[in-house]
């Protein structure tokens, strides 16, 4: 029987198991977390007083059927949780759990990786305080806290509203919301957006509960900088017609939409795409999720498309595989999931035009902006180094010559920005200055994970 | 057509070097690479600048190459991050260390002070080595750079003088041109010259083959990672003389690998793979060799397309068929160290006809014979027979 | 849901709102004692109850970590044998002694 193994615990993977154990399969599901549900259906521990309910909305049912699942499912699928795959090789997944380095062959894998936040760096955006708007969401669901005491929610995209809001439910104190994106932008894209209604009617909704609190709710906003000696202190916007302003703060959640994490694809040999809409490269897949022989992506490990569309691409995935092993599975449903996941996706699309990602501040950033936080590589660095006779015109190049990208996290925090101050620098296309390459681990694995090995 | 005195085929350490010392001689130098300067081996390679274990006949050669180095600064205008570290050779046991004591002898007959260390000095000089190690030898001349930096600014300093550097161009076909060639490239731009530097690499061949030469050259890299920035503390660059690890530490905290087996690499498919269990093996025997290490993290791997022959030397010298026409490719993976000092005796043999650096050895004629397999064939790379997983 | 923090004025970066019942933890971190409860991720430890987790290796500004969710790679601190945790994904744990400082975890000779 084919080893079947599902890299990721959160929504894509969970329903990709599912429709795997119901056609007979034994699948493996490797999670690098400890409790299934990824980011952003984390299931909270039992032992925290939070009102899920009231956090997550009408999510709530959604969440509380997905988890329900992943229990009914448990018995049926090889869940190995705490397991990170940090490597592929010739169809073997290389794995570290509890401290210790082991292989995992496959014969067919999906992966359904997740996202994390989008970043434009901004001077001020290491100091201790600046958290991602994921990270801000990921912190009170899982450990029932609030990032900091007076919090701006800085920067674009639907999930700033969110977050927005569930801190005004759990009582934060918040100093401003400022939105980069101009409520024109949103408009304009509205026919997209109103092919989810829903989405788009939550959004007034948040937006209107904040300004009913008395929070500032500051559109078409440019950050100019996070200011602070050792932590955050405030954070300076310009807005309006030139008007510049100060709002105190000692938090900031920021971010500008996700962007799919795409490593493991790329170890696997998924070939990759330059998308203009995100400006992001994404992995090359059909329809269906099929990235190569015996290799398919699921959810926003592939392209953003929320949790809804992450459930029904992990199943998608799923019926995929089964077709391809000659078990197609019979009825409507694929063809019903794939015209879900296709219409998630583009109202997506549509939220990645209203919420643009601010390309213009990359080439605005000061030359003292830290670009790479983990090797503090900056802004000026990068330039000169363009600038430079022979100078870099592809971002590897210029990773390989500034250090850019060659911390702790590979370039996931400042690959978009790289490739957006490159461009700029060179009067390039984006799409033209490369993506920056993958190699193994992709995160950090320690010296004694190999020790234990047998000789 | 472009005229030239010389056309430089490579952009790699040996090239952007040949072109620095051609045009310090006056010379008009063109330099054509395929992509961009030394983004192949050049860029990627380990960065030492080791004195200590070389074969003995390169020493007057890797001699010359040092005091280069050791001027780098001067010379081009920016330091490379070289560094005099050190080089410490260790040994785990007898035979070893007797290895060891020939290297060393070999090095103090060319004028190198190198230190015999044994067990209790290793510990009390480096305490942060591992107990298995019985003896080791300490070269301090040696040193370390940063191979990523070094091709660009070598090339920069190139131009400065007048060198001409052409990069994304591919040389398509090399032919006699009357007395001197004719170097036609993908990009149209055909350069006519008298004499042509076959400074390609890995891609050396082809041009050499064009002249009724060849050598059975391979592809293939090692693997190599490096770790998190821990706190600064191994000076000196460290080799364990089975081959089994070679680390560093830079400044910044880094700690850099590189190990054998070496892997089949592509220079087609432009493909360097490192098979995760060799960064595995190479993680177990750094924790060995530097136990102090074991809870730093590695956060990358890499390798690289190095050429390498079965004699495990080089192909440096006047092409036995086409006068006019220098071969400096096939470095086996130890071409930083000699880089600059090839890059001078080619200005040697090019604008005086000859060089006082001893480098018949290293003749591509020698392939007409059969040469003298290395038995680091045996041990430094992946067998032959297997698939290309190892162990 | 509270309408307040549970413990008046945070003394750290994080505000908790949330109750958790559990176990009391006892952990050090560099060298002074923290409670946390069974459940607390150590960054969470770290941040409730102070504004820094590490200081950068390059001219040693503080950092406080940032994706809170295992991507960034900003909240790597060290324990007393020298391992290395990161601090977002891993849960507290009694008797834990927690280092923001290499050189002081003790494990460099």
């Amino acid at each position: 029987m084919a080893e079947v193994v599902i890299v990721g615990g959160g929504p894509a993977g969970i329903r990709a198991a599912s429709v795997l154990v119901e056609a007979g399969l034994r699948p493996v599901l490797v999670d690098e977390g400890r409790r299934a549900g990824g980011q952003g259906y984390r299931a909270p521990a039992r032992n925290l007083d939070l009102d899920m309910k009231g956090l997550m909305g009408t999510e709530a049912a959604k969440y509380a059927r997905l988890h329900g699942l992943f229990a009914s499912l448990r018995e049926r699928f090889d869940y190995r949780q705490g397991t990170l795959v940090w490597g592929i090789h010739e169809k073997t997944l290389h794995i570290l759990a509890d401290g210790i380095a082991g292989t995992m062959p496959y014969d067919a894998l999906i992966l359904a990786t997740g996202a994390t936040d989008r970043i434009m760096p901004l001077p001020g955006w290491t100091l201790p305080g600046v958290f991602t708007l994921g990270g801000a969401q990921v912190i009170l669901k899982d450990q029932g806290c609030l990032i900091g005491n007076r919090i701006a929610f800085l920067g674009s995209s639907p999930l700033l509203l969110l977050a927005a809001f569930q801190y005004h439910k759990s009582g934060a104190s918040i100093a401003a919301v400022v939105d980069t994106t101009p409520f024109s932008a949103k408009l304009t894209a509205l026919r997209n957006l109103a092919a989810s209604p829903r989405t788009l009617a939550r959004g007034i909704l948040y937006r209107a509960a904040l300004r009913r609190a008395g929070i500032p709710v500051i559109e078409g906003a440019t950050p100019l900088a996070i200011d602070g000696r050792e932590r955050v202190e405030g954070v300076r916007i310009r807005y309006g017609r030139g008007r510049e302003r100060f709002i105190s703060c000692d938090a900031v959640a920021y971010g500008h939409g996700l962007k799919p994490e795409t490593q493991l694809a790329e170890l696997a040999g998924a070939r990759f795409w330059f998308d203009p809409v995100f400006r992001l490269w994404l992995p090359e897949t059909d329809a269906d999720g099929r990235a190569g022989p015996d290799l398919y992506l699921a959810g926003d490990g592939m392209a953003i498309g929320g949790a809804d569309a992450a459930e029904a691409s992990g199943a998608l995935a799923a019926h995929a595989l089964l077709a391809d092993r000659g078990r197609p599975s019979p009825g409507q449903e694929p063809a019903r999931l794939r015209r879900q996941v296709g219409r998630l996706r583009r109202f997506q699309r549509g939220l990645a035009q209203a919420f643009a990602w601010p390309v213009a501040q990359a080439a605005a950033l000061p030359d003292e902006t830290i670009v790479c936080r983990c090797e503090a590589v900056t802004a000026g660095d990068i330039r000169a180094a363009i600038r430079a006779p022979l100078g870099p015109r592809e971002v590897n190049r210029v990773k390989a010559l500034t250090r850019c990208g060659m911390g702790r996290c590979q370039g996931r925090f400042c690959g978009p920005a790289l490739q957006e101050i490159v461009a700029a620098a060179c009067g390039e296309p984006v799409a033209d200055v490369g993506r920056l390459r993958v190699q193994a681990p992709v995160k950090p694995i320690p010296l004694h994970a190999a020790s234990e090995l047998e000789q | 057509m472009k005229m030239a005195q010389i056309v430089i085929v490579g952009g790699g350490l040996i090239g952007t070097w040949a072109a620095f010392f051609l045009v310090r001689r006056g010379l008009r130098v063109i330099l054509i690479e395929k992509g961009v300067v030394g983004a192949q081996s050049s860029g990627v390679n380990f960065g030492n600048l080791r004195l200590q274990g070389r074969y003995p006949g390169q020493y007057p050669l890797s001699l010359r190459s040092q005091t280069i180095w050791e001027e780098i600064t001067s010379l081009i205008g920016d330091s490379c991050e070289f560094e005099r570290t050190g080089h410490l050779y260790v040994a785990t046991n007898e035979a070893e260390r007797e290895k060891l004591e020939q290297h060393a002898r070999v090095a103090e007959g060319h004028g190198l002070v190198i230190e015999r260390i044994g067990r209790s000095e290793l510990r009390r000089r480096w305490p942060w080595l591992g107990e298995g190690l019985q003896a080791a030898t300490y070269s301090v001349r040696d040193a370390t750079a940063n191979p990523r930096v070094v091709s660009p600014a070598v090339a920069r300093a190139a131009q400065r003088l007048g060198a001409e550097i052409v990069e994304h161009a591919c040389v398509t076909r090399v032919r006699r041109n009357g007395g001197g060639f004719a170097v036609e490239t993908d990009t149209g731009l055909v350069v006519s010259c008298a004499s042509v530097v076959n400074a390609a690499g890995a891609w050396a061949l082809s041009l050499a083959e064009a002249f009724g030469e060849t050598a059975p050259m391979f592809a293939a890299g090692p693997p190599q990672f490096v770790t998190e920035p821990i706190p600064y503390r191994v000076v000196p660059s460290v080799q364990a003389v089975s081959g089994s690890v070679i680390f560093r530490q830079i400044p910044r905290g880094n700690v850099i690998f590189a190990g054998y087996p070496r892997t089949a690499a592509d220079p087609v498919l432009n493909r360097a793979p490192v098979p995760p269990q060799k960064t595995l093996n190479g993680m177990r025997n750094l924790v060995r060799i530097a136990p102090f290490l074991k809870s730093a993290q590695v956060i990358r791997v890499w390798s690289g397309i190095e050429g390498y022959l079965p004699d495990m030397l080089p192909v440096i010298g006047e092409s036995a068929t086409a006068p006019g026409l220098f071969h400096a490719f096939g470095f086996c993976g130890h071409g930083f160290q000699v880089g600059p000092g090839v890059g001078a005796v080619l200005a040697d043999l090019i604008a005086d006809g000859s060089t006082d650096t001893p480098i018949e050895a290293f003749s591509i004629g020698r392939f007409r014979k059969e040469v003298q397999v290395s038995d680091k064939l045996a041990h430094e790379f992946d067998a032959p027979a297997s698939s290309g997983r190892e162990e | 849901m509270a309408d307040q923090a549970l413990d008046g004025t945070s003394k750290g970066q994080f505000v908790r709102v949330a109750a958790r019942r559990g176990a009391s933890l006892h952990l050090t971190v560099d060298g002074d004692p923290v409670e946390a409860v069974e459940g607390d991720s150590l960054l969470a430890v770290l941040l409730l109850n102070g504004r820094a987790v590490r200081h950068l290796e390059f001219g040693g500004e503080p950092r406080a970590g940032f994706c809170l969710m295992g991507a960034c790679q900003d909240c790597w601190v060290w324990l007393s044998a020298g391992e290395r945790v990161r601090a977002c994904t891993t849960p507290a744990a009694d008797g834990m002694a927690v280092w923001t400082d290499p050189e002081r975890s003790g494990v460099h000779g």
